[in-house]
């Protein structure tokens, strides 16, 4: 299915690199336009690189010139800055956030809704902004709320919201997924990602060559 | 970030003694602690522009290091830190770095808010 706008929304920047990177490229190849809300700058991550470079203080900025090439790697058209601050979305003011988000849609119309599977989605940041996306488009009527891919990883997703429904073959698209986890210097380092040509690794390929959405079911 | 100069930071400490400073301590498992190892208790706290002022100011131990500093009516109080910015003259930034860089405890002092 093609898109003509996806509107994707994550509180940190790398959170679009594992689960999603490989899906946007494959959808921007194809012509559609894509918005990336990130939320905060993830500024109070704990990873700093190895030896660290960063410190509380360079973070938010490192962090930003990382997503910013992530962004660029993937061919992400548009990238929106939200201005929240990491660890405290769980308990933002829920009318700001829901506003916020309600202004991206409107002015947006997105066809699809990229987000975190509130509730099993790990970290409280997480969940605290697919809660807040799918309580936003739960207030249009049901004709006009966008389908919302949510992508999940708590430990017991599977007993309570099953497989995933979605699955993106994005195998000719690791060149991108790559890049953009590679974007993430200060955060990630995966060792088989410094390869020659990881994309071509058989291992890396099936790590990576698949990615996993379940579609929102509003009740 | 450079490894802590107990020397260095010493001095630093007794700078900025006796004067309204802004202080960020923190203190994190990350919040993945608990779901990479269910046997870790994830736990974490961070307080940001609180207006602090101490008297006596110390840095102590052999690396990773502690730092006490003796208000009026309390203490503030880190244990392992292990690198500063040697870059930022007019604020003490340290952290302590566990053995893959990842930040475990900061603590920060400076006259203007974080």
């Amino acid at each position: 299915m093609e898109y003509q706008r996806i509107l994707v929304v994550l509180p940190h920047p790398d959170d679009e690199c594992f689960g999603i990177s490989g899906t946007l490229a494959k959808h921007i190849a194809a012509g559609t336009q894509v918005t990336y809300a990130c939320l905060t700058l993830g500024e109070r991550a704990r990873n700093m690189g190895n030896p660290p470079f960063a410190n509380r203080i360079t973070l938010p900025q490192i962090r930003r010139g990382e997503l910013e090439q992530s962004c660029q790697a993937i061919g992400i058209q548009d990238l929106r800055l939200m201005g929240f601050h990491d660890k405290t979305l769980e308990f933002e003011d829920q009318d700001l956030l829901d506003l916020k988000i309600g202004e991206l849609l409107a002015e947006l119309d997105p066809s699809l809704v990229i987000t975190f599977f509130p509730g099993f989605a790990v970290h409280p940041d997480h969940d605290a902004t697919g809660a807040a996306v799918v309580r936003t488009i739960g207030k249009l009527q049901p004709a006009a709320r966008p389908p919302v891919h949510c992508l999940a990883f708590s430990h017991n997703h599977r007993e309570s919201i099953g497989e995933p429904d979605v699955f993106v073959d994005v195998s000719g698209f690791l060149k991108q997924k790559i890049a953009s986890i590679l974007s993430h210097r200060s955060q990630f380092y995966v060792p088989q990602l410094f390869e020659k040509n990881p994309h071509k690794n058989r291992e890396v390929q099936e790590r990576f060559g698949t990615e996993r959405f379940w579609t929102y079911k509003f009740a | 970030m450079l490894p802590i100069q107990t020397v260095e930071i010493q001095n630093r400490l007794d700078s900025l003694k006796d004067q309204d400073l802004y202080i960020h301590l923190e203190l994190t498992t990350g919040a993945y602690a608990a779901h990479n190892d269910s046997t870790k208790h994830p736990a974490a706290n961070f307080i940001t522009n609180a207006l602090v002022r101490y008297g006596i100011g110390s840095i102590s131990g052999n690396g990773p290091y502690r730092v006490g500093l003796k208000m009026d009516k309390g203490w503030i109080y880190a244990e392992g830190l292990t690198h500063y910015d040697e870059t930022d003259a007019e604020r003490l930034i340290m952290a302590g770095h566990d053995s893959s860089g990842k930040l475990v405890v900061a603590l920060q002092l400076s006259r203007e808010p974080f």
